[in-house]
């Protein structure tokens, strides 16, 4: 055999090799499909005994062990906790392993653009909030909000929420800002950090909501074309001022610390960690109003532990353990009677953290949602969240 | 007693095994080969097939879940939208600027230790250039951060001389700086084997011969280096275009990588256009190779 023959016989056998392996993967896909129907009976009838372990896909310290040492005492369910660093990863978790958290996961802590995404893949299951007795004690809007649930059904237990705030350097900007359109103020070219995520969107969107009333904007997430293209121009016009679209929380603060940057979108936990290492920083929500992020355990479609999942779901939203939560973190309860708990560890703690707010205070916040067509008025003309995603890559890419 | 038997059978049967192997030595291969070969069969190309097949499935808008129907979209849209030319173009031009930078610093290092260094100047020189890889890739792309931030070492060395701050955090050429940082041991090594390689009485020929230094570098040691420089060329270059952390972290407004895309798509959860952008440096790989091959890059190793 010649030698030009004897390499096109290799190149063949390779070809063959592949062609059967692509085949192969083709048919292991296949059979594993993902379910898609959602669990239509009302969740669990009552708690049984725990089943001696949790796993837990968590924002950090949202399994803390200053609380949740009692908990694992209490019932004999061992934590094993993931971090998650982003929302997007929440997803990617608890889709791995055919979905529903994978038979591995019981609990995720799942923010609002996070949580629709996971109810409509049918990764998470119907929860029966009768089980959660302090759910009666919740502020009314986190009873059932529309991040979590869905015709009526609960899919989880609402936990935390916190503001999405305006951070400024008080040595450097000066007067410190007052409204959000600081953030695309050309006077701040090169200072200006915004968060690295399509749902980010919905922040220019709201600021447009009340600097262009004719656009008609009345949810920053139920955006129709019209309103969506208005929004990413802003977004064009914002990216040639921005130094740094960050991607986790602690890389914003970095920049802050860093003096990179002196003006920009960030959370309070952050604002909170910069004072403490003496950075010059101020928070303000502007009087408008601010979009928020709201958190919700959610139970996985296959949890392998659900009785400790509602033990623990059960044990978070108790006034005590959601103060303690609030303050480890720095974010604010769904349960007004945590209020006198967090006085307690911190004074003047509940104020600060706007617990004692009057309910219209909540009209303001525009909490994180994942958008879909539908609008809510009717109409299905709504840019859905995959539009979001790839005008976001345009903007930041 | 019966011990004794078992024991002269289990012997008699080693011995039988042997001489079968002794007798086809290419059984004794194929046993030998058998596990890398199916583990690179199965691991290595199954998820590349595997990458391959799923770029041309879809994902339901509503519930996320993958259809397994075939099509193209997931490649036309990356052909239709421009963002997408931009991010790789990005992507592959600093992965040739990282390369070039590399080269032209790791050359005269590399030449130096292989040729010029007394044994315990070359020892300590080899210690140097490893030593960074001593502390977690991570760790290094953070001590940058720190070194390149407004407030950081670099601009305090420059306010120091009266100049002023240099402006690079966060920002492409940030990148530039890192990457060939982070990866110039990769291209040292290579370059120092070849050059280490060259016959001294080749070098004596060009003398004699009535070369000066200028031309027996350009004629003699630089094409017998270049198989060298090809060679760690293929390491910056894909490792810095596979490369995602260093754009998250040290990057700024406008510059990711097909990497970041890839695994935002991912979270989305897209799967099947994370698929297809990531056959896009598959691609760009093979091409590669195919020209350092070309170039001899595969023969000095």
């Amino acid at each position: 055999m010649s030698r030009a023959r004897r390499r096109y016989l290799a190149w063949a056998v390779f070809a063959l090799l592949t062609g059967a392996l692509a085949v192969a993967a083709a048919g292991c896909g296949g059979s594993s499909k993902s379910s898609k129907s959602t669990s239509t009976s009302s969740g669990a009838s009552s708690i049984g005994k725990g089943e001696g372990a949790l796993n837990l896909i968590e924002w950090p310290y949202y399994s803390d062990p200053k609380f949740a040492n009692k908990f694992e005492q209490q019932t004999g369910c061992k934590i094993h906790r993931k971090d998650a660093g982003s929302s997007n990863q929440m997803v990617a978790l608890m889709r791995a392993g055919g979905g529903g958290g994978g038979g591995q996961w019981d609990l995720v802590s799942a923010s609002g653009d996070a949580s629709l995404r996971l109810i409509r893949g049918g990764d998470v299951q119907q929860v029966n909030v009768g089980l959660i007795p302090s759910w009666n004690d919740f502020i009314p809007i986190f009873k059932s909000p529309a991040h979590n649930t869905v015709d009526g059904k609960h899919y989880g237990v609402s936990l935390q929420w916190g503001p999405n705030v305006l951070l400024y350097n008080t040595t450097k900007i000066k007067p410190g800002p007052t409204s959000w359109a600081a953030l695309y103020d050309p006077k701040y070219k090169g200072q200006i950090t915004i968060p690295n995520n399509p749902i980010q969107i919905a922040d220019a969107a709201f600021y447009l909501m009340h600097s262009q009333p004719a656009l008609g904007i009345t949810d920053p997430y139920e955006l129709n074309k019209k309103q969506f293209d208005a929004t990413i121009s802003l977004l064009k016009q914002q990216r040639k001022l921005v130094k740094l679209y960050w991607n986790f929380d602690t890389d914003g603060r970095a920049a802050f610390a860093n003096g990179d940057v002196s003006l920009g979108a960030i959370w309070p936990v952050d604002t909170l960690a910069l004072q403490a290492k003496k950075v010059p920083v101020k928070e303000v929500i502007p009087t408008v109003g601010a979009t928020g992020w709201a958190d919700t355990w959610m139970l996985a479609k296959k949890a392998p532990h659900p009785n400790c999942a509602y033990l623990w779901m059960k044990y978070v939203t108790q006034p005590q353990v959601e103060a303690q939560q609030a303050l480890i973190f720095g974010e604010t309860p769904v349960n007004p009677k945590a209020c006198p708990f967090m006085n307690k560890i911190e004074a003047g703690s509940c104020a600060k953290y706007h617990l004692n707010e009057p309910l219209n205070y909540y009209n303001t916040i525009k909490f994180w949602k994942t958008p879909i067509p539908d609008c809510g008025n009717g109409k299905n003309d709504c840019m859905d969240y995959n539009a979001w995603q790839t005008a976001w890559t345009q903007v930041t890419g | 007693m019966t011990e004794v038997v078992e024991a002269g059978a289990l012997r008699g049967a080693r011995l039988r095994l042997s001489a079968a192997l002794w007798r086809r030595p290419w059984l004794k291969l194929s046993l030998l080969l058998a596990a890398p070969v199916l583990a690179f069969a199965v691991v290595y190309l199954g998820a590349l097939a595997s990458l391959f097949v799923s770029a041309f499935w879809e994902v339901d808008a509503f519930t996320a879940a993958v259809i397994h129907t075939w099509s193209l979209d997931n490649f036309r849209r990356l052909w239709d939208d421009h963002t997408y030319w931009r991010i790789t173009g990005r992507t592959i031009g600093l992965a040739s600027a990282v390369t070039l930078t590399d080269a032209v610093l790791a050359f005269p290092l590399a030449y130096f230790m292989a040729r010029l260094a007394s044994g315990r100047t070359r020892a300590t020189l080899f210690v140097l250039v490893l030593l960074p890889l001593w502390s977690s890739y991570l760790v290094r792309i953070y001590a940058w951060r720190t070194i390149l931030a407004k407030n950081g070492a670099l601009n305090w060395v420059l306010n120091g001389l009266g100049l002023p701050d240099a402006g690079l955090a966060y920002t492409n050429t940030a990148m530039w700086i890192v990457f060939s940082y982070v990866w110039l041991p990769f291209m040292i090594l290579p370059v120092y084997a070849a050059l280490e390689r060259i016959p001294e009485n080749y070098l004596e020929a060009s003398q004699d011969l009535g070369a000066k230094r200028w031309r027996t570098l350009r004629s003699v040691i630089l094409p017998l280096a270049l198989p060298g420089l090809v060679a760690g060329s293929i390491f910056t270059f894909s490792l810095t275009l596979g490369d995602f952390i260093t754009p998250a972290l040290v990057g700024g407004a406008g510059s990711s990588f097909i990497g970041n895309i890839v695994e935002e798509q991912v979270g989305l959860p897209n799967v099947p256009f994370a698929a297809a952008f990531a056959t896009v440096p598959v691609i760009v790989m093979a091409v590669y190779l195919i020209i350092a091959r070309r170039l001899g890059a595969f023969e000095a190793v």
